[in-house]
């Protein structure tokens, strides 16, 4: 069967958070007109919280460049690029060197400076190019006008990993899950995508026994939850972090949140530029006027040039209303 | 042809616009900021939100496109939200210095905080410390009234220049020179003239004209560019294309100018000595092409990147030291004045004028022919702060001698207009008086605004291939090809000087077309269209000649030297 075929059947979706379905994504790059097409893999892994790329690069690295060399063929693609978080590639470059050789990928090791920015499509594109680091305006997507304004797929190594299973008919529909926080048995771990929250922490036996909640799909832009709603399963990037409610002081935590998008900031738009700013400033205060804390992150939600910016507000606004109100 | 709906209004837009410039167009304001015609959409302010029926969340109008039968509200609770909060945000990175700030009278922060009932202070200000870079003499980037909209970035790039760099991110995020050596600045002013808060700016003379006229200690001689007479209606509620020349001749009055002096006359002037020298190059068998020299943009782009073409520049010196000359030896002879009692002020669209009038080898006799340069918006400044409306004044004419001029003179303001004048007049003198049926008077090839213009003319015999540049990001296709050409003229601001960098904002592509438009009106109304038929200008070159081969050449002549 027709690889695009057999990723429909599967139902993949993107591992990188957006869950956006591959076969589409796959079919946009294929289908739009362009003397040259680009494959990148984003392994840049720059949400907190989340280490399943660097898991599937130390056990399954075969398997994710066998995913890219899939994607190169349906594409016809001049060449890959593996955009690597550089704690990573300090650790592996030799390994995963050793695997690309002889193949249409290159390993291209993302900057320091580059952050949790970095991992948007748009800005990975930009920083293979040699551009500034930060999002580009779109339309025109990545999928049609990406490298040097040529049709490129990006896909998350997850996803990579995936398609290389369901190419040898060995997809069981199951996901990376990285756990930690306030838990004993901290590292990833491989699960049903539906499994819910609660049975994750449980099977790991990381379900504690004092009052906690929990952030999924990264510590930064992640989903706050409390206990009554672990019956669901994880969304976005595939992480699960443990907090207990004592140990985390409201307020910190929201300056931890503040202070993290304030720092990854690229700068491009008036919202997140200064918007992460004022935010972070505004938590420092004694006092904090939640008024404008709202107003901040409302704007953030509605305004922010890119997804990162669009996320900001998440954690806040879902510790606000399932920690906080719950918990009072 | 498509109709939209803009709060209940029906209009026509073209396939391919964006919903806010069909508004801006037909008078409705959608507030923004990083937005220019000139460049690519950035999106970046997130002012601009409009609701679109259909549409769930409020969309940019920016990047918005048309389509037929799109009904648009600029108006609603949750887009002033949106726009109002970026606004604060925004203020909080300008450090306003309104009360020596040239365009306070302009501004669009005060004039949004003024519409939407906005504090500025909602925030407090974070770029007390930022620097400002001052490049050479001319034009500056004040760090601390920067609102990160890029287009200063995007104005030096359009140029090709790539001199202003994008450095660090976040809140650090600044607009800097680069680092690379082999870039420079030329001074053309773009950066400033797309700037909406006038952190990109002219390096400011107004003060010190100011000073000068109160202490009424000298004679102060006020000279205004071709160009600045179609701009700066604008800036007093007229249309675009508005022709002012009297009522600036009564404005610099009003301000306590001595004198008011027409550049005009010196471009003239310029016409002739130019069209001299190409004759006198095409007789020699000297360096051709030549290049025209009236933008001084475009003499600092030749003198740091291509100082191997220098040969090819016309000696003439520009309008407005030819002007500033004369005044400070012809006319202080004949008024009997020392020309150090003189203080030559010169009105201009350009901010590289004022490096052009502090180049030492422009001195005459140790005096500078222009003291000082002021833009068409410090003009503006002076007038409005003195609360002088440009269009209640009684109009004046320029005085004399310097008062008179040609339509030749008149298009110098346009790209293709200095060619188009010195062929006029260089066809002349070489077919003579008797071959009148021979030589024309409209050069309609080397008008427009495209890019790079081209054209045949028939000079004597010879036929000349004419090259016009519009625009310094256009130089390198001709540069690229110069053995194809004879006679160029480069300016180095798009549509010439009516788009310069000391021009009123904004300065659009419709905006220019209208400015470039109303120079050939004032061309065509001309009796006289060729510059050597201004008599004034003659009897002025001849008493140069008179006063012996080295004054004549220092007053008409310049030389240039390679730079860096």
């Amino acid at each position: 069967m027709d690889i695009i075929l057999k990723i429909k059947e599967a139902g993949l979706v993107g591992r990188g958070g957006a869950s956006f379905p591959t076969a589409t994504k796959w079919e946009t790059v294929k289908n739009a007109p362009g003397d040259k097409k680009y494959v990148v893999c984003n392994a840049s892994e720059g949400e907190p919280g989340v280490k399943k790329d660097l898991f599937i690069f130390k056990n399954h690295a075969e398997r994710m460049v066998d995913g890219m060399k899939i994607a190169l063929d349906y594409l016809g693609a001049e060449t890959g690029y593996i955009y690597i978080n550089p704690s990573y590639y300090n650790k592996l470059a030799r390994k995963l060197n050793k695997l690309i050789k002889d193949t249409k990928i290159i390993l291209f090791k993302k900057d320091h400076r580059a952050g949790y920015i970095g991992g948007d499509e748009s800005a990975l594109v930009n920083h293979i190019e040699g551009r500034r680091i930060e999002p580009r305006l779109r339309p025109p997507y990545i999928a049609t006008n990406g490298l040097w304004n040529y049709p490129t797929l990006v896909n998350n190594v997850e996803t990579f990993y995936n398609v290389s299973l369901v190419s040898a008919g060995e997809y069981e529909n199951k996901r990376f899950i990285t756990i930690g926080g306030d838990c004993p048995n901290e590292g990833v771990f491989y699960f049903d995508e539906n499994w819910p929250i609660e049975k994750i922490l449980r099977e790991t036996n990381n379900y504690p026994k004092f009052k906690f909640f929990v952030q999924i799909g990264g510590d930064a832009s992640g989903e706050v939850l409390n206990s009554s709603q672990f019956n669901k399963p994880v969304s976005g990037a595939g992480s699960i972090t443990v907090y207990s409610a004592i140990k985390h002081k409201p307020n910190d935590l929201m300056r931890k949140w503040a202070y993290f998008f304030f720092n990854e900031s690229c700068g491009q738009c008036t919202p997140c530029r200064e918007g992460t700013y004022r935010l972070k400033e505004a938590l420092k205060k004694k006092n904090i006027d939640w008024q404008l804390v709202y107003d901040l992150l409302g704007n953030l939600e509605e305004t922010s040039f890119c997804g990162l910016g669009l996320v900001a507000a998440v954690p806040f606004k879902s510790y606000f209303n399932n920690v906080y109100k719950a918990y009072d | 042809m498509i109709k939209i709906k803009i709060n209940g209004k029906e209009f026509f837009a073209e396939e391919g616009e964006t919903v806010r410039l069909v508004a801006l167009r037909n008078g409705i304001d959608i507030p923004g900021l990083c937005d220019h015609p000139d460049f690519k959409p950035k999106a970046n302010c997130r002012l601009c939100y409009v609701e679109i029926k259909g549409q769930k969340k409020p969309t940019r109008s920016c990047t918005a496109l048309v389509e037929d039968g799109m009904e648009v509200t600029t108006e609603s609770e949750r887009v002033s939200k949106m726009r109002n909060t970026n606004l604060e945000l925004i203020f909080a990175e300008h450090i306003e210095k309104c009360p020596t700030c040239v365009w306070r009278f302009e501004c669009p922060l005060l004039k949004m905080a003024d519409k939407y009932k906005i504090k500025l202070t909602r925030f407090p200000d974070r770029k007390a410390g930022r620097k400002t870079y001052k490049f050479a003499n001319a034009v500056e980037i004040d760090g601390s009234q920067c609102i990160d909209c890029r287009s200063c970035v995007d104005a030096c790039a359009m140029q090709k220049i790539y001199y202003l760099e994008l450095k660090g991110k976040g809140i650090e995020q600044e607009v800097v020179p680069t680092n690379d050596k082999k870039k420079h600045c030329i001074l053309c002013g773009q950066c400033a003239v797309h700037c909406p808060v006038s952190a990109a700016q002219e390096q400011t003379h107004w003060e010190a004209v100011e000073k000068i006229i109160k202490s009424q200690k000298k004679i102060v001689v006020a000279q205004f560019a071709p160009s600045i007479r179609v701009s700066i209606g604008e800036d007093f509620n007229m249309p675009y294309g508005k022709v002012m020349t009297e009522h600036v001749v009564a404005g610099l009055k009003k301000l306590g100018f001595n004198y008011v002096f027409d550049v005009n006359f010196a471009a003239d002037l310029t016409t002739v000595v130019e069209a001299e020298e190409l004759l006198e190059r095409i007789k020699t068998k000297g360096v051709l092409p030549m290049f025209t020299s009236c933008c001084p943009a475009w003499i600092n782009y030749v003198e740091l990147y291509r100082p191997d073409l220098i040969p090819n520049i016309t000696t003439s010196r520009s309008p407005q030291i030819h002007g500033g000359g004369f005044v400070k030896t012809y006319w202080a002879k004949k008024m009997n004045i020392n020309p150090k009692d003189i203080v030559v002020v010169s009105i201009m669209p350009c901010t590289a004028k004022k490096y052009e009038a502090k180049r030492k080898e422009m001195k005459i006799g140790g005096n500078f022919p222009v003291d000082y340069v002021l833009t068409t918006r410090e003009f503006s400044f002076m007038l409005k702060k003195n609360e002088i409306d440009l269009t209640e004044l009684q109009p004046i004419s320029a005085d004399s001698p310097f008062g008179e001029y040609t339509g030749g003179a008149a298009i110098f303001g346009g790209s293709g207009g200095v060619i188009e004048s010195a062929l006029r007049t260089a066809q002349f003198f070489a077919f003579g008086d008797n071959e009148v049926c021979k030589f024309q008077v409209d050069f309609k090839d080397v008008r427009g605004l495209e890019g790079v213009k081209e054209a045949m003319v028939d000079v004597a015999g010879n036929k000349l291939r004419i090259a016009v540049v519009n625009g310094i990001g256009n130089v390198k296709p001709v540069l690229d090809n110069l053995k194809n050409y004879d006679y160029v003229e480069v300016m180095s601001c798009p549509g010439g000087c009516i788009g310069g960098g000391g021009q009123p904002i904004p300065t659009t592509p419709e905006i220019r077309q209208k400015r470039i438009a109303a120079l050939y009106e004032i061309d065509k109304s001309c009796e006289l269209r060729q510059s050597f038929e201004n008599k004034g200008v003659m009897e002025m070159l001849d008493w140069a000649k008179e006063q012996g081969k080295h004054t004549e050449h220092k007053i008409l002549h310049t030389e240039y030297k390679k730079r860096k």
